[in-house]
């Protein structure tokens, strides 16, 4: 797949890098640079995105009624998120960060199975050990979700190293932000996939923010995509709120790595519009304005209006995908919330293989010891 | 006086501090403009200028070494980790970098510096937002730890913690940050260090807690009272170099004891304890002494109340301990 870098038109950026991008604000794909999917896949992604963008609105309404304990959500990374997951063969694996569950569900995790992740039930694959939304999903290869950031880095790498040395065709994608480039994983993750030329494609989301520190105090490099150069692995800049630029460059990546032509870091340029999670709130740290501006970018309603523009798309289509939505959602929720929370016996198992002779001991003791009059 | 809660207690002593030596500056992940994700240092940022207080790339390597170089050149840097789970990457720094300087150069080259970190549990954080790791700092030689339980301690401690000539982590329990107001005197004053404090008196049962652990532990002292035993409460407040003498003088008297404190069970402080008043107290004993603590498993999500050692879980140790 040829994509051809474009003039920059985003507002984050006085970089040397073009930005690559196929789709202006309404919708209007370049020509040059349009990948020309099938339409029925890039319906798929649009409604993927929509389906994304209503779950997160209605995780974090239930977080506001106290419903659920927290919910970190991709509002304005919608494209950034599903169009890259996408552009990933089956037999590809994700080291996510922790905004891509919409990649995990785009890849056919059961939205019940996020939903009991929100609620840390018995249901729960992570048996309501972590946090909402740190989800696990090896059945999409969509590998654990974990808080400390940049640690999944370099544990991408090294997926993608044994595959390398066991003859498997497969890539790795590792998602993360911004923030994460100052951490130490990123770079000993770039440095090793360099030096072992490792199928690793690194999926940075520069959404603007991590939590109230702008990108610009981040870095003192020109751009993100500019990291790479150290490390001998290849930069792309890539407008991330738009879904066909996001998933030629991804694809295209992904190729290379396929074929043995190494790892790449993309920096998909987008914009946090919401909080950093439900427990943060923008407005002690930025412009509303910007936010507005920023919001013009709309991921989703731009590819909305490219499918408009091949009448591929219409407003019946919209409402009946919504409504689909809402209905599968409520039911999720109903059943995530009448199931019970994990035993307490629970919290001791799968520290390690064996349960050893300590563990059994504070085992029973709780179990069969006093209880709290606190709930679960 | 004023009212304040440990959150406005800490960020006032925060700018005491810094109106009263200029060497002393904050630096952390959203420390500035935000005022920190739990609003520590809100409005510092306004009023000492970017220069002084510093929103950093988010490295806590970068935080912390950087912050020793600062305390080689004499500055007094205040750097904030957002959340105990996160002292990870900059451990290196810490316990092989600040925590050995002095030692390490015959004394020469000193690291003053207070590294705040909010830890534990009981806000519904997971394993990756609850976590209390105490234990490891405590058992590597030179650095310091303290633990306040309440606004006026955690003042007065950072402040007296602010002039060591030596590293102090400063743990601050997050589910206490908002949890009571008290008063707290205005201006300057110090708790000394190393001190720890009777806050409850009683001649059946010495038990032992710290931070948050402290109010379920005084919760449990109120409830076994109603079955006559009067348990001695003792805030360690300093956990390391730890106040053996307080709490050897009250097992002297009750002849008994229970510890409680959040973090894992396995080699945590409350075992320590318990060797020093084997040590020390033997003959005195009249019960073996327990632990009530965190399991030895990581901490969990949904199960938090069942992971901590909350006050149902000390009631049947004191009135075990007591009847023994
Ligand atoms: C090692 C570590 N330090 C601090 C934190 C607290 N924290 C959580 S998210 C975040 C900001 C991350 O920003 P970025 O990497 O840009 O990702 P974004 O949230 O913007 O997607 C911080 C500081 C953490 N999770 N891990
Ligand atoms: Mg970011």
């Amino acid at each position: 797949m040829k994509v051809v870098a474009k003039q920059d038109s985003t507002p984050a950026s006085a970089a040397s890098r073009k930005l690559v991008s196929v789709l202006d604000l309404d919708g209007r794909a370049d020509p040059e640079q349009d990948p020309r999917l099938e339409l029925s896949l890039v319906k798929r992604i649009y409604e993927a995105m929509v389906r994304t963008h209503l779950i997160d609105a209605r995780l974090m309404k239930l977080q506001r009624q106290g419903r659920i304990g927290f919910h970190v959500g991709c509002e304005g990374e919608e494209a950034t998120v599903i169009a890259s997951s996408a552009a990933l063969r089956e037999q590809d694996w994700i080291f996510p960060c922790y905004r891509e569950v919409g990649g995990a569900l785009y890849r056919g995790l059961p939205l019940q199975s996020y939903i009991d992740n929100m609620y840390g039930n018995s249901n729960d694959t992570a048996k309501g050990r972590q946090m909402p939304d740190h989800v696990t999903a090896r059945s999409v290869h969509f590998a654990s979700i974990t808080a400390p950031i940049g640690t999944q880095i370099t544990q991408a790498v090294g997926f993608a190293w044994a595959a390398k040395i066991k003859k498997q065709d497969l890539v790795t994608v590792t998602y993360f932000g911004d923030g994460a480039t100052s951490s130490n994983d990123f770079h000993a993750g770039l440095n090793f996939a360099g030096v072992f030329q490792t199928p690793t494609l690194f999926l940075l989301r520069n959404n603007g923010w991590a939590i109230s520190v702008p990108a610009d105090h981040q870095t003192h490099s020109r751009c993100y995509a500019d990291k790479g150069i150290a490390y001998g692995v290849p930069g792309v800049r890539c407008d991330g709120t738009d879904a066909l630029a996001v998933y030629a460059v991804t694809r295209a990546a992904l190729e290379r790595a396929a074929n043995g032509g190494g790892p790449t870091l993309i920096e998909f340029v987008s914009y946090r519009t919401g909080p950093h999670s439900s427990s943060d709130d923008p407005s002690a740290y930025r412009d509303t304005a910007e936010t507005e501006e920023q919001a013009k970018r709309d991921p989703i309603k731009r590819l909305r209006r490219y499918l408009e523009r091949q009448n591929a798309w219409s407003e019946a289509d919209q409402t009946a995908v919504e409504e689909r939505l809402q209905a599968e959602l409520n039911a999720c929720i109903e059943r995530a919330e009448a199931t019970a929370p994990p035993s307490i016996a629970s919290m001791f198992e799968d520290v390690f293989e064996d349960m050893p002779a300590h563990l059994l001991e504070q085992q029973a003791e709780c179990v069969n010891g006093p209880r709290t009059r606190k709930r679960h | 006086m004023t009212q304040m809660n440990m959150v406005s207690a800490v960020n006032d002593a925060l700018r005491i501090a810094m109106q009263n030596d200029e060497r002393v500056v904050l630096l952390g992940e959203d420390v500035g403009k935000l005022g920190g994700v739990f609003r520590a240092t809100a409005g510092l940022h306004k009023e000492f200028g970017g220069d002084r207080v510093i929103d950093t790339p988010l490295s806590e390597t970068g935080i912390i070494g950087t912050a020793i170089g600062m305390a080689l050149n004499g500055l007094r840097p205040i750097p904030e980790i957002q959340f105990g789970d996160f002292i990870y990457p900059a451990v290196d720094q810490l316990i092989n970098e600040a925590a050995k300087y002095r030692y390490r150069t015959g004394g020469d080259f000193v690291c003053p510096m207070v590294v705040r970190v909010p830890v534990g549990g009981g806000i519904r954080g997971g394993h990756y937002h609850s976590q209390t790791p105490e234990t490891m700092f405590i058992h590597t030689a030179g650095l310091k730890v303290v633990c306040p339980s309440n606004p006026y301690d955690a003042k007065g401690l950072l402040l007296a913690a602010i002039r060591e000539n030596d590293p102090v982590l400063f743990l601050e329990p997050k589910r206490v940050y908002r949890a009571l107001k008290m008063d707290v005197p205005e201006g300057s004053y110090l708790v000394e260090l190393s001190r720890a404090k009777v806050v409850r008196e009683g001649e059946h049962v010495t038990l032992v807690a710290w931070g948050a652990m402290l109010l379920e532990a005084i919760a449990a002292a109120e409830e076994v009272k109603e079955q006559g035993i009067e348990a001695e409460v003792i805030d360690l407040r300093t956990l390391w170099p730890v106040d053996t003498e307080t709490v050897v003088e009250s097992v002297k008297k009750t002849g008994r004891m229970v510890i409680v404190h959040e973090a894992a069970k396995a080699c945590g402080l409350g075992g320590e304890m318990v060797a020093q008043i084997c040590e020390k107290a033997f003959t005195h004993l009249q019960a073996p002494p327990r632990r009530v603590t965190g399991w030895d498993t990581p901490f969990p999500y949904t199960l938090e109340n069942e992971y901590l050692p909350l006050a149902h879980r000390i009631v049947p140790a004191l009135t075990e301990t007591a009847r023994y």
